[in-house]
């Protein structure tokens, strides 16, 4: 490793950390689907800079992109697919309060 | 050492405007703020020798998925004016530990600062990200076209009768 | 030649799109053609070997592996996607959806099977993601509230295990720069970075456990089990959580982590838990497929004390458990699925005597539960046998006697259930209900001899299936 990159490895995982601990407060404390959704953005960017520090640390730069661009794939699927889910329910209940969602009890 | 300086302005913007995200009252507002904190994200990947996925990131994520999460904000009604005022005392009630809580864990890993002495493994050889993915990883590959056929079925089952209606 | 297990899949989902409409109705066909190839490719040794292609064919060439635990996934797997589309006919009515339903259990096999043959830790990952989106959209396929509402937080939750199970592979590249088990597995043999090691095994599990929903983790999976249409509750408790999440934690703890003392204690901490507390959350349940949801959690609680044991025994036990939990359950749930059909309704308080009026149903829900519970000489009573004697060779003397007690708490859920639905007398108002229709009755049949035929040879079976499983 580089200074360089030393020098910058643990600010980079301090925020990291912290983007973390946005999108769990996000998700945890909201009562909103699409805000949820949000919150679920967030924790997979956290992931995504996680990574790409990681591929930059160890010089697998090319490695790590490949799998980024996977990664941005695989998550535009699921925020499209969760995005067709939000909509259904919001036509059934007209609303986007997560406090509706008692049907089921888990 | 101003390439450090550059990179910490940078980390810092993006918690800054993920935290707006999270902690805006409009929901639109909100979706601006996920596309800002993405555009952030772009900018420190380019930073960390991974412009092709800075690419892929600028574009898909600040972009493609902002017009998804619009589109839904949009498709979906806003909430009547006495709501939003109850909304808006909720919401503080609920967000304002949120920034406090940033800042303590801020401060107490910037004191930890842990070294790292990390052994790291051998370099790789191939530096273009394409021939990678090309060559070494197929099956990833196969993997996004599934993917991307699942989306396809999905966004046909759940999108066709939201236009009808 | 193991790529012939998810290009074949590919290929028919593509060419079913040019169809035309008349051509769509036969899409179910398709697809139990396609699991009666996988089936039929489980046992076939030219497919399972996996030579090298050449010339032309190498494009095709992925690096995929079976061994004797993949290759019973594979077999639950097929049978699971058979049994769904006979089950289906009636729950999936409108021509346009059947052909959906038939395209999405194409994508959901290529995705499991790809979990289940990849060696690679992100392509993992990648098929993960891929079996999870389709069963999203199978959840919500008739876009009905409660199934929208199950779809939604089960989302929710495997997303948040997603995101744990990428930090913990972000974690493992930084000691080992490759993701391949074999450079992985020697990469984490040399390094001295313990407690990053650690960390990573911690949030993998962690991420893995929600997957699986056992009992600290459960949060979505009574929801989205119970919303689900019947084909699809079949399913996700068939095979859908046990490959992304009981499958896979196996394959990561055995291939690359390795068996260390406080792991071992983790999982067996983690499987008493479920096991106890899913059969005691069971018994509180008044909707039938609520029950068989929490009953799920209680068995995937044994399928990991059985692999706690970390021993040769205890994980061939495991994997015998998988098997056996696969086929009685989703008898369980062809029953349920035929009871809603007749009935309208899962309410277990207003149902009684049912089984005079569906004999085949009765009957062989009285199998299944007999196998659940460990009844000899059903199925399910060599693999808990198995299981328990595991953890006393290991000197978990305790963790065995509560193994024990908690198969006799499965007993008494499957009593009560019997009881209120199938015993008794006939409730007024259920006069009318006759047995359900033939795609309802033949795969309650073939599951039926599944779980006696096992269970009656098995002698034979552990010998020649579930021993050499773990000879590897």
């Amino acid at each position: 490793m580089s200074a360089q990159a030393l020098t910058l490895f643990w600010p980079f995982c301090l925020f990291i950390v912290i983007l973390f601990i946005i999108g769990f407060y996000c998700l945890l404390v909201t009562f909103n689907l699409i805000r949820a959704l949000i919150g679920l953005e967030l924790l997979i960017k956290a992931v995504t800079l996680l990574l790409v520090l990681v591929g930059y640390v160890t010089r697998h730069e090319a490695l790590i992109q490949s799998l980024v661009i996977t990664l941005i794939v695989m998550e535009v699927v699921i925020i499209a697919v969760a995005a067709g889910i939000v909509l259904g329910l919001h036509q059934h209940n007209k609303s986007l309060d997560v406090r509706q969602l008692r049907n089921l009890k888990g | 050492m101003l390439a450090l300086n550059i990179d910490i302005v940078v980390l810092f913007l993006m918690a800054l405007s993920a935290l707006w995200t999270v902690m805006t009252r409009s929901l639109l507002r909100s979706a601006i703020g996920l596309a800002l904190t993405s555009a952030m994200l772009t900018i420190l990947m380019f930073r960390l020798h991974a412009p092709l996925a800075a690419v892929f990131e600028l574009s898909v994520c600040s972009g493609l998925i902002s017009v998804v999460f619009i589109a839904t904000i949009s498709l979906t009604q806003p909430m009547s004016q006495e709501k939003v005022l109850q909304h808006m005392k909720d919401r503080l009630e609920r967000f304002w530990y949120l920034p406090i809580l940033l800042i303590l864990t801020g401060i107490v890993l910037s004191f930890l600062n842990l070294k790292f002495n990390l052994i790291l493994p051998a370099p790789e050889i191939e530096k273009d990200p394409r021939i990678v993915l090309w060559n070494q990883r197929p099956l990833d590959l196969l993997g996004q076209i599934i993917m991307l056929l699942t989306g396809a079925f999905g966004i046909v089952i759940l999108f066709r009768e939201a236009k009808k209606k | 030649m193991l790529s012939l297990l998810i290009l074949i899949p590919l290929a028919f989902l593509l060419l079913m799109n040019f169809l035309t409409l008349k051509g769509r109705r036969m899409a179910f066909a398709v697809v139990m053609a396609l699991s009666f190839f996988q089936i039929y490719a489980v046992f076939c040794p030219t497919i399972m070997a996996n030579r090298p292609l050449h010339g032309l064919a190498s494009v095709f060439d992925f690096t995929l592996a079976v061994d004797g635990l993949s290759r019973i996934m594979l077999l639950c797997i097929a049978i699971v996607i058979f049994i769904a589309l006979l089950v289906a006919a009636p729950f999936v009515k409108e021509e346009d959806k059947r052909f959906y339903f038939a395209g999405l259990m194409i994508l959901e096999l290529m995705g499991l099977n790809g979990v289940v043959m990849v060696r690679d830790i992100f392509s993992m990952y990648v098929f993960w993601e891929v079996a999870a989106a389709a069963s999203f959209i199978l959840i919500a396929l008739q876009k009905k509230r409660d199934p929208l509402e199950g779809a939604f937080k089960y989302l929710i939750f495997s997303s948040v295990a997603t995101v744990f199970v990428l930090s913990a592979i972000a974690i493992i590249l930084l000691i080992s720069g490759d993701t391949s088990f074999a450079a992985i597995r020697e990469a984490l043999r040399v390094s001295p970075h313990s407690f990053l090691i650690t960390l990573a095994v911690g949030i993998f599990l962690a991420g893995l456990f929600m997957k699986a929903g056992v009992m600290p983790f459960h949060g979505y999976l009574p929801d989205a089990y119970a919303s689900a249409p019947a084909p699809v509750s079949i399913l996700l408790a068939g095979v859908v959580t046990k490959t992304l999440g009981v499958y896979t934690a196996m394959r990561i703890v055995i291939d690359l982590f390795g068996f260390s003392a406080s792991l071992q204690s983790i999982l067996l901490c983690i499987g008493l838990i479920s096991a106890i507390f899913g059969a005691l959350a069971a018994m509180g349940q008044k909707d039938l497929k609520r029950l068989l949801a929490y009953s799920s959690i209680s068995q995937v609680g044994y399928i990991f004390l059985g692999f706690g044991c970390g021993t040769p025994l205890g994980i061939a036990a495991a994997i015998f458990h998988i098997f056996n939990h696969t086929v009685f359950k989703s008898l369980l749930f062809v029953n349920a699925a035929a009871v809603e059909d007749r009935t309208g309704s899962l309410d277990m308080s207003r149902m009684s005597g049912l089984a005079s009026r569906m004999p085949v149903t009765g009957t062989t829900s009285v199998l299944a539960s007999l196998s659940a519970s460990g009844v000899p000489p059903l199925a399910g009573f060599w693999s808990k046998l198995f299981i328990v004697l595991a953890l006393w060779q290991c000197g978990h003397y305790g963790v065995a006697a509560t193994a024990v007690m908690a198969s006799l708490l499965t007993l008494a859920y499957m009593l009560l259930f019997q009881r209120s639905v199938f015993f008794g007398t006939l409730e007024k108002g259920l006069e009318g209900v006759v047995e359900a229709g033939f795609g309802l009755t033949l795969p309650a049949i073939i599951l039926a001899v599944l779980i006696v035929g096992i269970g009656l040879f098995f002698p034979y079976i552990v010998h020649t299936v579930i021993f050499p499983v773990v000879s590897y």
